[in-house]
């Protein structure tokens, strides 16, 4: 009964053609929120098409999120290729803030401002 | 919050059941209007054949809402709506990994679909809030009545909003933050 050791809704990413086949980025999971910008050095980079687009797109930051709607895919998709493009220095993955007591005060100060 | 790399990104995630308003709060204060997709697998019948080798799965597709609030140059908040169904909930671990907190929204009508939200951000200890929606359908609820059905301790305030307000959203999300403080400071 080992295929059944897991919860049965395990997390499932299509193996889609634009991610060469493969179903699991290289890095650690990107958060859905994690801020994705592009580098100078994709402007000389030779890029498949739907690198391409996220390249162009993240030129002002997106979150991985963001950037699956906006180039139509899944969400598992967007991080394949966000991943490729952080391996390959064109991208930079915005740091997850430390949520200490300073940083949360200064969030409630700025959510009031609203 | 100012970093070398770009900017930085927090998070507040909206759970409760179908049709508690979810996506109208997210909407009501979203500079943005998207839905994003995942791709899952799930269990296409539940008689699986064990002879067969291989469990009889297929893939679906579930939609997520979420909205993006700029609070300054250099940080941006993005609230998630987890999708109601608890089969679901390997999504609800990928959207609120890392969370600063969790509203989750309730309907008096019917407040036990906000069960499973709740008892899922009550057992990660996310920062979390309880909202009750107001249906304008003239029913008449105690917050405290509220407090003693859902059993809630008291380290979770119970709010009362309106989905579609933007004032009203911007409160809940502000109390949300005010427990991350309460436990951070209690932390220290
Ligand atoms: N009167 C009233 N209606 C609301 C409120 N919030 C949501 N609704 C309505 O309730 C329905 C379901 O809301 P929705 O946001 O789609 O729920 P979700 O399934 O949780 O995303 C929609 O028709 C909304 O217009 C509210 O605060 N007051
Ligand atoms: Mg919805």
């Amino acid at each position: 009964m080992t295929r059944h050791a897991l919860p049965d809704d395990g997390p499932f990413i299509r193996p889609f053609l634009v991610t060469a086949g493969r179903t699991r980025p290289v890095q650690p999971t990107l958060r859905v929120d994690a801020l994705i910008s592009t580098l100078p050095a994709a402007a000389s980079a030779r890029l498949a098409f739907e690198a391409k687009r996220v390249a162009d797109l993240c030129r002002s930051p997106k979150s991985v999120a963001e950037v699956a709607t906006a180039i139509d895919v899944p969400l598992g998709v967007a991080r394949v290729l966000i991943a490729d493009l952080v391996a390959a220095g064109l991208v930079a993955c915005g740091p997850a803030p430390e949520l200490d007591l300073p940083a949360l005060e200064r969030i409630r100060e700025l959510v009031h401002a609203l | 919050m100012r970093s070398d790399r770009g900017p930085a990104s927090v998070k507040i995630v909206i759970g409760g059941g179908f049709g508690v308003g979810k996506t109208t709060l997210i909407g009501a204060i979203s500079e943005i209007e998207p839905l994003a997709t995942d791709a899952v697998m799930t269990q296409a019948s539940l008689g699986v054949d064990d002879s067969a080798g291989l469990p009889d799965k297929t893939t679906t597709t579930v939609a997520f809402d979420f909205g993006r609030v700029t609070l300054d140059p250099w940080l941006v908040l993005y609230l998630f709506g987890t999708p109601g169904q608890e089969r679901f909930s390997f999504l609800w671990d990928d959207l609120s990994e890392g969370a600063l907190g969790a509203v989750v929204l309730a309907d008096t009508r019917r407040i036990e679909d906000c069960f499973p939200a709740l008892d899922y951000f009550e057992s990660r200890g996310t920062p979390l809030v309880l909202a009750v929606n107001r249906f304008d359908d003239g029913t008449r609820f105690d917050l405290g009545e509220v407090r003693e059905a859902l059993d809630l301790t008291d380290d979770v305030p119970i709010v009362s909003c309106d989905a579609r307000s933007r004032a009203s959203v911007k409160q809940v999300l502000g109390a949300v933050v005010e427990v991350a403080i309460g436990q951070r400071a209690r932390a220290i």
